[in-house]
């Protein structure tokens, strides 16, 4: 059995989690702006519920993203130190992913968009089909205008939409409008969700070393370049 | 005391390793200038970008270096202000974790302090109490020192920084970026002379600087050499010159002014522009005129670097001082001044 830390700030929220030989402590709260200041008393928090400490974990998750690029960095750089003071592998989850899995919690949904606001007129967004224990994503994660979201096919299918995205839904294209049978705009990424994924990972082989948890911001684009 | 200094407000990345009984053990810098020079400026989104991919790699080569594991240090110190936001919260959110998950104290440590006090890196050091001039892209500022953490603004700049000015004037030129250093090499074929430009509030008591009007004045002496077709290579350097030569002079008087009015006979110089030939060679005139000293860091701590955090970070440390529990905001701005001396945390 293995002891994961999962850390995740790239929504407004700030959450924790720690799975435990099965076991899953979390903590998430509503804290715009103030992730750099509430994460690190969250994980102690967390840490002190369960009674586990520090240098007796296996691994800690983060949310790699996409999000808010300043809270992915968050995450990603609060794991790198936790994760160098004990030398500990790191495994970088997906928010899009980790939304997936509390969706089928939650809402026993096997087909799911996962969309999150990316301002600029874009989402992040990816579609999801279970798989006995897990969300197997249909294609690579996107970036694009709401107008460019696409079922591949699964058009014959009844989609669970959740995430910021959900408020552009009367954007998408006709078709996937009317495949979406039910919508849950609050959900986002949780540290809960991402506790457990990591587990799975952790198992499957897929922990790095702590200089690679990097954010995956998706949108790369972010300068112009002056003549 | 043994401290791990973490440096990422703006666009480089530096990691150093700090001993109150040994000195500086060890150093490591990343310069991000090749990535913002395509734009022409720092792109902080980029910047922020890239102190995450090189943090974990400096800190280690700074712990090989020194002979080290992390279980040796005794404390991390990183920069919380000012700077660029964005930039700052990678330093501070790694350096505070790493802090915590070792069990040990962090210190959120005053960027500017941190330049202030880069001269004490060197051999000789100077002794308090000094007048401080403190020259970059983002400062010009003529400060009182009496002792670690007393410092009386004197002075500084109403507009643009001197480092700002400098590359902007580069800029005009079409010499790159950053264009300060680039500047101060044409200006060393320029002729003495041929141009003078003026220097801004020296003509008044006090001892604020204004560097904006030179810039529109080189912009000026540009545009009409190149309406008279008289552009030439030789014309670029003579006007680099004529405007080194205008801040240089600018900078001196407004030294020998405060050393004046304060009586101190000691002068230090840091921040980027510190590492200007000219402005050290002048500068050494006039303090051996003068009976004094002039201080400064060696050219590499001069410009951001990892080695000024760790040492303000332990000499603070040494005397107890470290973050409370409840963590303390970032200061993007960030007044020298509201420091205070070294002191144990209540």
């Amino acid at each position: 059995m293995s002891r994961i830390l999962a850390v995740e700030t790239a929504s407004e929220a700030c959450s924790v989690a720690l799975w435990h030989d099965g076991q899953v402590e979390a903590l998430h709260r509503d804290c715009p702006r103030q992730h750099a200041q509430q994460l690190l008393p969250m994980v102690h928090e967390v840490l002190n519920l369960a009674g586990v400490r520090l240098s007796q974990l296996d691994a800690i998750a983060f949310g790699r993203g996409p999000g808010s690029f300043t809270g992915l960095r968050i995450a990603a750089a609060a794991t790198q130190g936790l994760a160098l003071a004990h030398d500990l592998p790191v495994l970088p989850i997906s928010t899009l992913r980790a939304m997936a899995y509390t969706a089928h919690q939650q809402l026993y949904a096997r087909h799911v968009i996962t969309a999150l606001d990316a301002r600029m007129d874009e989402l992040y967004w990816c579609c999801w089909r279970w798989e006995q224990d897990h969300p197997e994503a249909l294609h690579e994660e996107r970036l694009s205008a709401p107008e460019a979201l696409l079922l591949d096919k699964g058009e014959d299918d009844d989609w669970v939409l959740v995430g910021s995205g959900a408020d552009y839904d009367q954007r998408f294209p006709p078709v996937v409008q009317s495949r979406i049978q039910q919508q849950v705009v609050t959900l986002g990424p949780q540290a809960d969700a991402m506790a457990v994924l990591a587990a799975q990972d952790l198992a499957a082989g897929l922990a790095v070393d702590a200089a690679e948890a990097m954010p995956v911001y998706l949108r790369d684009q972010v300068t112009h370049q002056r003549r | 005391m043994r401290v791990l200094g973490i440096e990422t407000s703006c666009d480089e990345t530096g990691v150093a390793l700090y001993d109150t009984a040994q000195g500086l053990l060890a150093d490591a810098l990343f310069s991000q200038i090749d990535l913002h020079a395509t734009y022409g400026g720092v792109v902080p989104e980029l910047a922020s970008r890239d102190h995450i991919r090189k943090l974990i790699p400096l800190i280690r080569e700074v712990m090989a270096k020194a002979n080290l594991t992390l279980s040796d240090l005794d404390g991390i110190a990183y920069t919380a202000g000012p700077g660029l936001i964005g930039a700052l919260l990678v330093g501070a959110t790694l350096g505070r974790s790493l802090a915590s998950g070792l069990n040990i104290p962090s210190l959120a440590v005053h960027h500017m302090e941190g330049h202030l006090l880069a001269p004490m890196l060197e051999t000789p050091a100077p002794d308090f109490p000094f007048i401080a001039l403190l020259v970059s892209g983002g400062h010009t500022q003529l400060v009182q020192v009496e002792g670690v953490g007393q410092y009386t603004l004197l002075g500084e700049s109403v507009d643009d920084a001197a480092g700002e000015a400098f590359d902007k004037a580069a800029k005009m030129m079409q010499l790159g970026y950053p264009g300060g250093p680039k500047l101060a090499a044409l200006a060393t074929q320029g002729t003495q002379g041929r141009f003078r430009f003026p220097r801004p509030m020296t003509d008044r008591p006090g001892l604020d600087f204004s560097f904006s009007g030179l810039k529109t004045h080189t912009l000026t002496t540009l545009k009409q050499l190149e309406t008279e077709g008289r552009l030439d290579e030789q014309a670029r350097a003579d006007v680099a010159f004529a405007f080194q030569d205008a801040v240089v002079d600018t900078l001196v008087i407004k030294c020998k002014r405060a050393l004046k009015q304060t009586g101190l006979k000691r002068l230090v110089i840091a921040g980027g522009v510190s590492a200007n030939v000219q402005l050290r060679e002048r500068l050494a005139e006039v303090m051996s005129g003068l009976q004094g000293e002039v201080f400064y860091p060696r050219p590499a701590y001069c410009t951001d670097n990892g080695a000024m955090i760790a040492h303000i970070g332990a000499l603070r440390m040494a005397a107890g001082e470290h973050d409370s529990n409840e963590l303390s905001a970032l200061r993007p701005r960030w007044p020298l001044w509201e420091l205070h001396p070294p002191a144990a945390n209540a």
